[in-house]
């Protein structure tokens, strides 16, 4: 097994540089990244659908699968920690295809997502669920960019630094939650 | 009859909402600080490492441990001597976990129509589960419940031929097939008896229980413990990254059923696992 990588990476993602990163290396995220989840996601697609230019270009960039809770008086946000990414497998190929590279969650992702992942050269990274208020210290700023009626659903840019995720799925097929279980299973017998 | 106000009932299940979501119960942090220290893949103790500084973080500057503050689901023993006063009761807990949710900056995640999707904006309404108990007490107990790891549970009606391996197979498999959704690691509340409905009740409410606590049958509390060492053999482990720690606990409940029915349900918490009680 190949030993894991930690990565520093800035958005805007090129190809090249998400071809580096392997399931399993841990990356700390510089730069700006944008939330979106169930609700953003539909709307963005079907801005898609209609030919409309999308609220943010998502050309290179990452999507953080997250929906903070208020931020109290004196903080720039609340607790945020990822989302269940499944439930964005519907919408991210739609996504993928007009320039999306990264999506940060937590959980499976369908064949349909990784064979475009794999299409256009994205991963998928997971973000600790539950780490809410640790995820929260790393960001230094955000804006509220689309669809402020959607509440904590809303399309947020975060600036963010060192904000640690893992690469599950990388764009050459591999996914961590499967190798991740079998090289573990594998050590524990041969212990 | 003892006279007990809604006022004190409204501002008891606030208190909790806000304790419930920012400080978790010791009981689990032993067993996450346990389950870190034997952990044997270095990315699973990585993992337990930060979930254990978060909840320590969160304590400590009164945020929510987790962004998804939940389903305020608040479990009520009203006791058959208590008279409640000036207002009533489902209205008193349903104004509390509101206020609750405004004034501890917690997620409203509530939806007022499974279609339209209209965020209700203060968490209403709580999902409540009332029984009436003797003696002159009132027992809230606030336990929110996060989306992920609801989405991850489950009822299945088995003949009963299935029998104790077919639970045992049918809870594993379940365990295994919600991989890395449910943020493991979980603790697996499993409902056995009862009928459709009260099945799946049993799973969550067996999810009250403090960790380590065992069921008082030594049959379902060995089983629990079987069950939890073999969830624990699948290697899914911490975030699913591949580790031993996949649960923290099993908890099991039972009830009488039909005799053409072997019910079994599996509510998975995460390892937020929130419940803060209040006797009034």
């Amino acid at each position: 097994m190949k030993k894991a990588v930690q990565h520093i990476i800035t958005p805007p993602l090129t190809e090249e540089s998400c071809m580096r990163l392997m399931a399993g290396d841990s990356v700390l995220i510089r730069g700006s990244i944008y939330t979106a989840r169930d609700a953003a996601h539909q709307r963005m697609v079907q801005c898609l659908e209609r030919g409309e230019p999308l609220p943010v270009s998502l050309d290179g960039q990452i999507i953080y699968y997250a929906g903070p809770s208020p931020a109290k008086p004196g903080h720039i946000v609340g607790s945020i920690g990822p989302t269940t990414a499944g439930r964005m497998d519907a919408y991210a190929p739609a996504l993928i295809e007009a320039g999306l590279k990264g999506m940060i969650g937590k959980g499976s992702r369908s064949g349909t997502v990784t064979d475009a992942m794999r299409k256009h050269h994205a991963v998928y990274l997971g973000a600790i669920g539950g780490a809410a208020v640790l995820l929260a210290k790393c960001i230094l700023e955000v804006q509220i960019e689309a669809y402020e009626d959607l509440g904590p659903e809303a399309v947020r840019r975060l600036v963010v630094h060192d904000f640690p995720a893992v690469v599950i799925n990388d764009c050459h097929g591999n996914d961590l939650y499967r190798s991740g279980r079998k090289n573990h299973l594998r050590s524990i017998r041969h212990a | 009859m003892k006279q007990i106000h809604v006022r004190d009932i409204s501002g008891a299940v606030k208190n909790l909402c806000i304790e419930a979501n920012t400080c978790l119960g010791e009981d689990v942090l032993n067993r996450l600080r346990e389950c870190r220290d034997r952990e044997s893949s270095a990315i699973g103790r990585q993992v337990l490492s930060q979930i254990v500084r978060n909840a320590d973080m969160a304590r400590d500057e009164a945020m929510p441990m987790c962004q998804d503050t939940g389903v305020a689901v608040v479990f009520v023993e009203l006791g058959q001597e208590v008279h409640i006063q000036g207002g009533n009761l489902t209205d008193a807990i349903q104004e509390g976990v509101s206020e609750g949710y405004r004034q501890g900056y917690l997620r409203k995640s509530m939806v007022r129509d499974p279609f339209d999707r209209v965020n209700t904006g203060d968490n209403t309404p709580a999902v409540i589960h009332l029984e009436t108990v003797p003696g002159d007490l009132l027992r809230l107990t606030v336990a929110p419940k996060g989306g992920g790891s609801e989405n991850m549970s489950t009822v299945v009606m088995l003949p009963p031929s299935a029998g104790l391996d077919g639970v045992r197979e049918f809870v594993l498999n379940w365990v295994e097939r919600a991989g890395a959704n449910p943020c493991p690691p979980v603790i697996v509340g499993v409902g056995i008896g009862g009928n459709f409905e009260h099945c799946a009740y049993l799973a969550k409410k067996s999810l009250l229980r403090d960790i380590g606590d065992r069921h008082p049958d030594p049959f379902y509390a060995a089983l629990e413990i079987q069950l939890l060492e073999a969830v624990n053999t699948l290697g899914i482990g911490p975030q699913g990254f591949g580790g031993d720690c996949t649960a923290l606990e099993v908890f099991i409940e039972t009830a009488p059923c039909h005799i053409a029915s072997l019910p079994v349900a599996v509510n998975l918490q995460c390892h937020a696992a929130r419940h803060r009680q209040a006797v009034l």
